[in-house]
Order: C-alpha cells, then sequence, then structure tokens
C-alpha cells in the first residue's frame, strides 16, 4: 500500500455491521445525541434517509467547483477564440472579426467541459479520493447488503460506545485496539 | 415513492429480487469465468478489428485514392459512418443523465450498458474523422494551435465546433461513465480474490461506501448529469451544422439540429435494445431487463421514429415550397434518382416498420423488438448516407453532378468498426459490472428492522 492508515492517537475503534437500514439511522442519530463527532457510516447505496436523516448532511461544497468550473471555461471559450480572431485580423465569409454568435458554441463546450472536470475534482478533493490506504475500519458486506457504522472513542469512553451500539442490535460488534480516522 | 407505485412504474426489477444481496449475486456472477459464446464473439471481434485495421494501414499505405471518395462527392462512408456513431452514442447520456434528472424509474437496470455503448460508440465515431482525413499522421491539425506564422483556426467554421463537441462529448461521457461504476468496482473488489481483486481495488480508487463518499459522489453525480444533459443535446446539433451551415441543397435548413438530435435518440435506443436482448439471456439477467424496460424503451423509439418521419416530410414539403429549382431537384433526385434505393431503405426501416410499434403486443415481444431495432440501425445509417451522398452528387450546375460508388477498402472499415465496438463491449461486459448494483438498490425496498408504517 502507498500510504498508512492514519491512527487516532489515545483512541479505540468500534466497528457495528447492521442489517437494517432504520437500526443504523437510530445508531447514527444516537451517536450524535451523544456529541460524537467524526464517526462515519458505511451503506451499499446513496440512501438518503441514512444521509440526510441519520447524519443531517445537508449542502455539498461540490457544487462550488462546478460553478466556478462552467464559468472558467465559458470565459476561456469567449477569450480564446475572439484572442486569436483578433491576434491576426482576418476577413472570412465577410462576417466580423469578432463573431460572437459562432464563439458561444465553443464557449459552451468549454463551460461543459471545464465544468465537468472541474467537478471531479471537487468530488474528489471532498470525499478523499483516490484513497489506497489500507482497508481498516471496513467490512466487505458494506459493498453488498448491509450498513456500518465506525467509531473511534479514547478508552474512558469505550464502555458508552459499545453500550450505546450495541443497544441498536448489531449484526456484528468488532472492537479495536486501534482507532483509525477513516 | 411508495413501493407499489415504483413496481406500477416498471421500477423493480421483479418481485423476486427482494434483498440487496441478490443485486449482487446476479451482476457479480457475470464477472466470472467467460463462456465459449463468449470467446466465440470475442475471437470475431478481433478478426472483425484485424479486417478494419488492414483496410485502414491499406489506405493509409496507398493513399485515400482507394476509396471511392472523389469530386464531386468528397464526403461518403466515412463521414456517413461517423454520423451514425456519433448518434449511437447519444441514448447512452439520454438514459444515464436525462432520465435520471427525470427521475424515470426504470433506467436503473439499463444504464449502465447504454453508458458503455456511448462511450465506445463516441471512440468508434472519433477514428472517422481521421480516417477521412487521409494523411492520418496530420491528425493533431485537428487540435487549435496556430501555424507557423501565428495563424490560428478559424472558429467560424463548424468543422472546429465539431472538434470541440466531440473531445468534450468523450471526455465527459468517459467520466460520467467511469465515475458511475466506481461504487460497483468496489462491491466487484470485495467479491473477488487475487489479481483481480487488486485489479478492482485499483480502479475503485479504494471506494469504501462512506457517508462522507456517497454524500459527495450523489451530489457531484447530479451537477453531472446537468452538465451532460445539454452536452447530448449540442453534440448531435453541432454534427448536423457541419452539414447546415454549408450551401448545399438538401443541409442548408434550420430542422436540422433537432431532426438530428431525435435520430440520434432513435438510434441509440434501437441498439441499446439490440445489445440488450442478447445481454438478458447469455447473462441470466431477465429478472432485471424485464419487459417492462423493454417497453419503455420500445415507446421512446416509437417517438423519436415519429418526430424523425415528420422531418422527413417537412423536408420535402419544404423543398418544395421554398420553390428553389435545386433545393426542388435535390429532393426529386433523393426519391427518384440514382440512389432512390437508399432513400427507401431510409424511410421503410425509420419510418414505416416503427410504426408496429403502436401496438401493445409488439412493444411486449421482446423478439420483435430484436428485429425491428436492426431495422432502425440499418435505416438510420441509410439516413445519413442519403443526406450526405445524395446532396452533394446533384448539387447546383449539372455539369458537376456525378455518382460516388463506396470501394472495398470503404466498406472494410464501415464493417470493422462494428469489429472494433464489439470488441470494446465484451470486454466490458466481463470486466465491469453490466448493471449497475448501487443503483439497482435504489429502487429494491431497504431492509428494515421495523415494519414500514407507510
Amino acid at each position: 500500500m502507498i500510504f498508512g492508515a492514519k491512527r487516532r492517537r489515545g483512541h479505540q475503534g468500534f466497528f457495528a455491521l447492521f442489517e437494517h437500514l432504520d437500526s443504523t439511522v437510530d445508531a447514527c442519530k444516537a451517536l450524535r445525541a451523544a456529541g460524537h463527532k467524526g464517526f462515519r457510516a458505511y451503506a451499499p447505496l446513496p440512501e438518503h434517509e441514512l444521509l440526510e436523516e441519520g447524519l443531517a448532511l445537508t449542502h455539498s461544497p461540490v457544487r462550488v467547483f462546478t460553478l466556478a468550473g462552467g464559468l472558467t471555461g465559458a470565459a476561456t471559450g469567449f477569450a480564446f477564440t475572439s484572442w486569436t480572431s483578433m491576434d491576426w485580423p482576418l476577413v472570412t465569409g465577410g462576417k466580423p472579426i469578432l463573431s460572437i454568435p459562432a464563439y458561444v458554441i465553443i464557449a459552451f463546450e468549454c463551460a461543459i467541459l471545464f465544468g465537468a472536470l472541474s467537478t471531479v475534482i471537487g468530488l474528489f478533493i471532498n470525499a478523499g479520493l483516490p484513497n489506497f490506504r489500507p482497508m481498516v475500519a471496513y467490512h466487505p458486506e458494506c459493498s453488498n447488503g448491509s450498513f456500518g457504522v465506525y467509531v473511534t472513542a479514547p478508552p474512558a469512553k469505550a464502555a458508552e460506545v459499545k453500550k450505546l451500539l450495541s443497544s441498536h442490535e448489531p449484526a456484528e460488534l468488532r472492537e479495536e485496539p486501534e482507532g483509525f480516522d477513516v | 415513492m411508495a413501493t407499489a407505485d415504483l413496481t406500477k412504474r416498471g421500477a423493480l426489477p421483479n418481485p423476486d429480487v427482494r434483498k440487496y444481496e441478490d443485486v449482487n449475486k446476479a451482476v457479480l456472477k457475470v464477472l466470472g469465468r467467460p463462456g465459449k459464446g463468449w470467446w466465440a464473439l470475442f475471437s470475431i471481434a478481433v478478426a472483425g478489428v484485424g479486417v478494419f485495421l488492414t483496410s485502414w494501414f491499406y489506405q493509409i499505405y496507398k493513399g485515400i485514392g482507394v476509396s471511392g471518395l472523389n469530386a464531386p462527392v468528397g464526403w461518403g462512408v466515412y463521414i456517413t459512418t461517423f454520423v451514425f456513431w456519433v448518434g449511437i452514442a447519444h441514448s447512452g447520456t439520454l438514459i444515464s443523465a436525462i432520465l435520471f434528472l427525470f427521475r424515470a424509474p426504470w433506467r436503473q437496470a439499463i444504464y449502465r450498458a447504454s453508458e458503455a455503448m456511448t462511450v465506445f460508440a463516441v471512440m468508434t465515431a472519433g477514428l472517422f474523422p481521421l480516417i477521412h482525413v487521409g494523411r492520418v499522421w496530420h491528425a493533431y491539425w485537428l487540435v487549435p494551435y496556430p501555424n507557423s506564422r501565428f495563424l490560428w483556426p478559424n472558429f467560424r467554421s463548424p468543422l472546429v465546433w465539431d472538434v470541440f463537441a466531440i473531445t468534450t462529448y468523450f471526455t465527459v461521457s468517459a467520466v460520467f461513465f467511469y465515475l458511475g461504476t466506481i461504487p460497483d468496482l468496489a462491491a466487484a473488489r470485495d467479491h473477488a480474490r487475487g489479481i483481480r481483486r487488486k485489479f478492482y481495488q485499483i480502479i475503485s480508487l479504494g471506494w469504501r461506501g462512506t457517508d462522507r463518499e456517497w454524500h459527495h459522489f450523489s451530489k457531484a453525480y447530479i451537477y453531472l448529469a446537468a452538465l451532460a444533459t445539454p452536452l447530448v443535446l449540442s453534440v448531435h446539433s453541432v454534427v448536423s451544422w457541419d452539414f447546415a451551415m454549408a450551401i448545399v441543397p438538401g443541409w442548408h435548413t434550420t430542422i436540422f439540429a433537432p431532426y438530428f438530435v431525435a435520430g440520434a435518440i432513435f438510434s441509440g435506443v434501437a441498439l441499446v435494445i439490440t445489445l440488450a436482448v442478447p445481454m438478458r439471456k447469455f447473462f441470466g439477467l431477465e429478472e432485471y431487463l424485464t419487459v417492462k424496460h423493454f417497453e419503455a424503451m420500445a415507446k421512446l423509439c416509437m417517438l423519436t421514429s415519429l418526430i424523425v418521419l415528420y422531418a422527413y416530410m417537412v423536408e420535402y414539403f419544404l423543398a418544395w415550397y421554398s420553390g428553389e429549382p435545386p433545393e426542388r431537384g435535390s429532393f426529386w433526385n433523393r426519391v427518384f434518382g440514382h440512389y432512390w434505393w437508399a432513400n427507401w431503405i431510409m424511410l421503410t426501416c425509420n419510418g414505416l416498420i416503427p410504426l408496429m410499434l403502436w401496438f401493445r403486443r409488439v412493444r411486449r415481444s421482446i423478439a420483435a423488438l430484436f428485429v425491428i431495432s436492426i431495422f432502425i440501425n440499418i435505416g438510420m445509417w441509410f439516413e445519413r448516407f442519403v443526406i450526405i451522398v445524395t446532396s452533394l452528387s446533384h448539387e447546383y450546375e449539372p455539369w458537376a453532378w456525378g455518382l460516388y460508388r463506396p470501394s472495398v477498402v470503404e466498406m472494410g472499415i464501415l464493417l470493422g468498426s462494428f469489429a472494433w465496438f464489439g470488441f470494446w463491449f465484451l470486454l466490458f461486459t466481463r470486466l465491469l459490472p453490466p448493471v449497475a448494483i448501487a443503483e439497482m438498490k435504489e429502487v429494491v425496498p431497504p431492509p428494515r428492522r421495523r415494519k414500514a408504517a407507510s
């Protein structure tokens, strides 16, 4: 592996595997209510109930990337076509040197291209992809049919976290001596 | 949306698919060892790619004179096939982006395959301008950069627009396709062993399905779909302006952009049907690609075939109504001239045969749809042939009229392009999950401990 896993010093890790969506959502809500931050939920699909109700995730900064990329692209397209036409003014087909309607097409295509690529950059930055760190704090069932919650806690709070997770009846509760940042 | 409602609208794959695990099992089993049938098809595709490359290399060696292109018909089978493949690409983006924004619940099962088709069709189409220009070692002249006297390309030319449109379309559709597969590649990684596992680990970019990943992923996906939607409508419009901007009779018309876009979607959906029928059969995906999915695609075909048929009629009417002798002559020549047969193949395959889709029994018969879809593909290739070749062969001055006959090299490249496309598609069906696993799960009711109140 290219990088080592990011450890959370002085923390223990708990991975709870849930078979049901509603228990996962409940567990996430309870963890938030108990003041836990930086825990992770795993799902095999973008389940809105989990993301919006369970974790209260709202806006994503990816949209800023999309907008910025699109505007940059449109500006680049117009600037490029206009500058190259002005650089050596040559009348073709009796059309004006600055043929704006024709340049709209180039600007439009550039807007889409830059917008799409910068959306991907925005996604990669915000979602932390590509992530070639070791697959710690992961369960392969989470890409199949189950949900997961991963919490780290210092030893003093470990018992509380364990109790909270087991109260939502996980299919499996893994306790690890080390906590990781995922 | 309530489950019953989703079922009625054709979203749910099958009452038998009840659990998320079923989706993984059914789709990932396709990625196992390929059978004899796959190897047979793959060998044919490789042989066809051989024909393709041999013909092309022969043309590079001997020169563009080995094609039938000459004055006045300087655009022939290559440009026809280019437009054909660009058109094919459009339905993939329609199904993956436009129907996604419209929340059409039947798209999930079919969209991965049609999006793959988009990427490979643009890959095929993109080769044809290079083949057509002859001196392929100068293909980099397409890139907008100044010549040695610092004169830049003419951005008023539709051919330059086309370079921008096709490049953007290929990049964006490839990115959109790849991004959508990432969660499914992670599922394949967790299922695979050994070297395959390493392969999927790398190309899934280490996806883990965390809330952080899904949150930004689902937003990014919406924005990409919103960008791809105007893009797909623009690309075939730009392709149509390659013709409509010229003053050739039969080309110089404002109806071209919508007419081309409708035709593109028409041919693309037809090819999705042609590919989905054998895929469903060979990979045992009957529970996922149901009759309802095929019926929905048949309705799309029906709608677009009517738009295309309407465009044909409007073209004839306007040619007559314009009162312009060259315009009238061009269309008379299409119907009764030297290439009358191409025009009648086009009208029969694109206008008449799809009328059968008005019958519910035809729309729900997979065998009938398969046959009709092949006719549509043939008809749509001939549509481009009619537009390009017959118009160029019959312009203004009678002494400048002339005929064109495709050479063996051109036919080899045309047939080879299908093999090239098939080569990539066959590889796709074995290496990447051919049905979107994560998206299929969105239409399967989630597992709940408590019984849902609704």
